[in-house]
């Protein structure tokens, strides 16, 4: 289990030291800088900007200067704002693993119940009802989805505020975000529950005179649960670091927003922070999921 | 039905019309079984697959899949019909009265619980021991099944086991409730020879021990001739042919039996070819009008495609259904239907 997990910290390490290489070359290949847009710059303002920033440089020695001060933790400031990264990304993703988390959980609970529940009542009504809603949510991109809430909650029932501070604010975006992985789950806990009804095991426990509730929750659930766990890590990792569209329709400052307005400003440092963070975070989720899996199914061996 | 102040017997099949909802039609898998199993008797339910034997089986524990039920019939456990049982009272029987072990044990037990666990569930479940005396006797019987170094297995997950481990810790499993019947549903034919005599004779041992019923379903004769006081021949969901192993291996008289016995090698005679029975099992959703072997049969008469054969006494212990026995007299007497 040690050498295991020593194992997947350093190869995690080495995926993470890739995908800042491709993100920095890939940021420089493309044509334009940081500097660009303002018109207002002269060329001697420019090339001054660029020599205190190291842009000067070719960019290898530009990559090796940056690993270094990551290295020491220092992720340099916006190029933008002239704000410190690391606060910045931290700040962003306090707000986006917020709704995330609780997206997450909602997603979670909601999807293995409704998964359970339509497997049990197998092409009944309540099966079907959910089968339905599983397709609708899961075909429906969130913006719409995210855009409805809105106009219904918000501007003709006012339950809810359209923006404010307060925490039913969260509300929205969280059903926002949770909508797709809900459905998602759902769909995955019903096949593998029913699946894991049709064993033989199943078969046997009920043969011991096992109450049928005590049949689903402790034999069957648990098998069918498997493969919604390695769904999960991948998916917190997503749901957790914020997503651009209900983050921007919800008008919240999180994670998601951060990337992509990093991105159209050429704000370079913010761009590898962000990317690096988010890597990081993937790689995590799916090293838990994995240790997850192994506690759950004895079966399965790491190393 | 029977008279006053004799015990009933143990279990009483009368009956029996179990069939399947299947999109392609109700598929009658088992038709009109009758049979009684006394306590501390070991029967034999033996026929090929789809012959309505181990659905026989699922019908007595009701652990049938959804779209099977029993369509008539009564099923008479000490002379109470368990057909009407709530789900309640049928978790009661199950196990506690009845236990049951599966053709394959490598998929039978459960593999995210310990062996422990699931031995200690079916204790837990129709006793009010603790935890901890439940491990106790869950120890107790993983020694009983010939288990070796018992404190480690109960720890150990069902993939940590070899096959005929499994099957001994279904049968620790089927037995912790002290069950007074057995059904081994063909208990032995995902193992290896070596290990099947062992299961094998672990059963008889147990039995002896606990004076215990078995009803063994299988599709290997030998397992049967070594088994069972009383042998069953189903074909087509119905009963051909019943008797002791010595009325059923040296005086067959049904001609699916003498067929099934012609396709089996004999230590005695090794030089004789093996005969297999030609043609396939029947279609379960078409069933035909008179008897259900007879495409298959070489003797097939007119009858056979008309009638169903009635069930003929040929020897004190001895039954068949076979228009063959008709033809050339081979009967003591036609059956009281109302006995």
């Amino acid at each position: 289990m040690t050498k295991y997990l020593i194992k997947r910290i350093l190869l995690a390490v080495l995926s993470v030291f890739v995908i800042c290489l491709i993100t920095f070359f890939a940021m420089n290949a493309v044509p334009g800088g940081p500097f660009n847009s303002e018109k207002a710059l002269s060329e001697a303002t420019k090339a001054a900007l660029e020599k205190r920033y190291n842009l000067d440089k070719p960019v290898i020695q530009q990559f090796f200067l940056y690993l270094g001060n990551i290295l020491h933790g220092d992720f340099g400031v916006s190029l933008k704002t002239g704000r410190d990264i690391s606060g910045t990304i931290l700040e962003c993703f306090k707000v986006s693993a917020t709704i995330g988390g609780l997206a997450a959980l909602f997603a979670v609970i909601i999807g293995v119940v409704l998964g359970a529940i339509a497997a049990l009542f197998r092409n009944r009504w309540p099966d079907r009802l959910i089968v339905f809603l599983t397709t609708l949510f899961t075909a429906m991109p969130s913006f719409v989805f995210a855009t409805f809430l809105l106009m219904i909650f918000c501007i003709q029932l006012k339950l809810l505020p359209v923006w404010d501070a307060s925490s039913k604010s969260l509300v929205l975006p969280v059903v926002a975000l949770a909508a797709y992985p809900t459905a998602y789950i759902t769909r995955l806990t019903k096949s593998s529950m029913l699946d894991a009804l049709s064993q033989d095991y199943i078969r046997t426990a009920r043969s011991k005179g096992v109450p049928t509730i005590k049949v689903i929750f402790k034999h069957a659930l648990r098998n069918a649960l498997i493969p919604v766990i390695t769904y999960i890590g991948p998916m917190l990792a997503y749901i957790l670091t914020g997503s651009l569209v209900v983050e921007n329709i919800f008008t919240i400052g999180g994670l998601g927003q951060q990337f992509v307005k990093s991105i159209t400003n050429r704000d370079y440092p913010m761009i590898m922070a962000t990317t690096i963070f988010l890597a990081v975070i993937m790689v995590v989720m799916n090293l838990l999921s994995d240790i997850m899996y192994k506690v759950v199914d004895p079966r399965i061996k790491l190393d | 039905m029977e008279e006053k102040g004799k015990k009933p017997p143990l279990l009483q099949v009368i009956d029996l019309h179990t069939s399947f909802t299947t999109d392609n039609g109700e598929v009658l898998a088992v038709n009109g079984v009758n049979f009684t199993l006394e306590e501390g008797k070991t029967l034999g339910i033996v026929g090929e697959s789809g012959s309505g034997k181990s659905v026989t089986a699922y019908s007595i524990m009701q652990i049938l899949e959804k779209n099977g039920h029993i369509t008539e019939g009564q099923i008479l456990f000490q002379g109470e019909d368990i057909t009407h049982y709530s789900p309640k009272q049928m978790n009661v029987f199950r196990g506690h009265k009845c236990a049951i072990i599966f053709q394959d044990p490598m998929t039978s037990l459960n593999p995210v619980y310990t062996v422990g666990n699931q031995i200690e569930e079916a204790i837990l479940i129709h006793s009010d021991k603790s935890k901890s005396e439940a491990r106790a006797a869950a120890l107790e019987m993983l020694r009983l099944v010939g288990i070796n170094d018992a404190e480690r297995r109960i720890k150990q997950y069902p993939h940590e086991l070899s096959g005929g481990m499994r099957q001994r810790v279904m049968i620790a499993m089927a037995l912790a409730s002290e069950p007074s019947i057995l059904i081994a549903d063909e208990p032995t034919t995902a193992l290896d020879v070596t290990i099947q005599a062992q299961i094998l004779e672990l059963m008889q041992e147990l039995q002896r021990k606990l004076n215990m019923a078995i009803i063994i379903v299988t599709h290997d004769l030998g397992v049967i001739a070594q088994m069972a006081d009383e042998i069953v021949v189903m074909y087509g969901g119905r009963i051909c042919e019943r008797g002791t192993a010595d009325d059923i291996f040296y005086r067959p008289a049904h001609e699916y039996t003498k067929g099934l016995l012609r396709s089996i090698p004999r230590v005695d005679n090794m030089k004789e070819k093996l005969i297999p029975i030609g043609g396939n099992p029947i279609n379960l959703l078409n069933m035909p009008k008179g008897c259900a072997f007879c495409a298959r049969c070489d003797e097939a008469m007119k009858i056979c495609i008309d009638e169903v054969p009635p069930e003929l006494r040929i020897h004190d212990t001895h039954l068949a259904s076979c228009w063959m026995n008709v033809k050339n007299q081979n009967y003591m007497e036609v059956p009281d239907k109302d006995e």
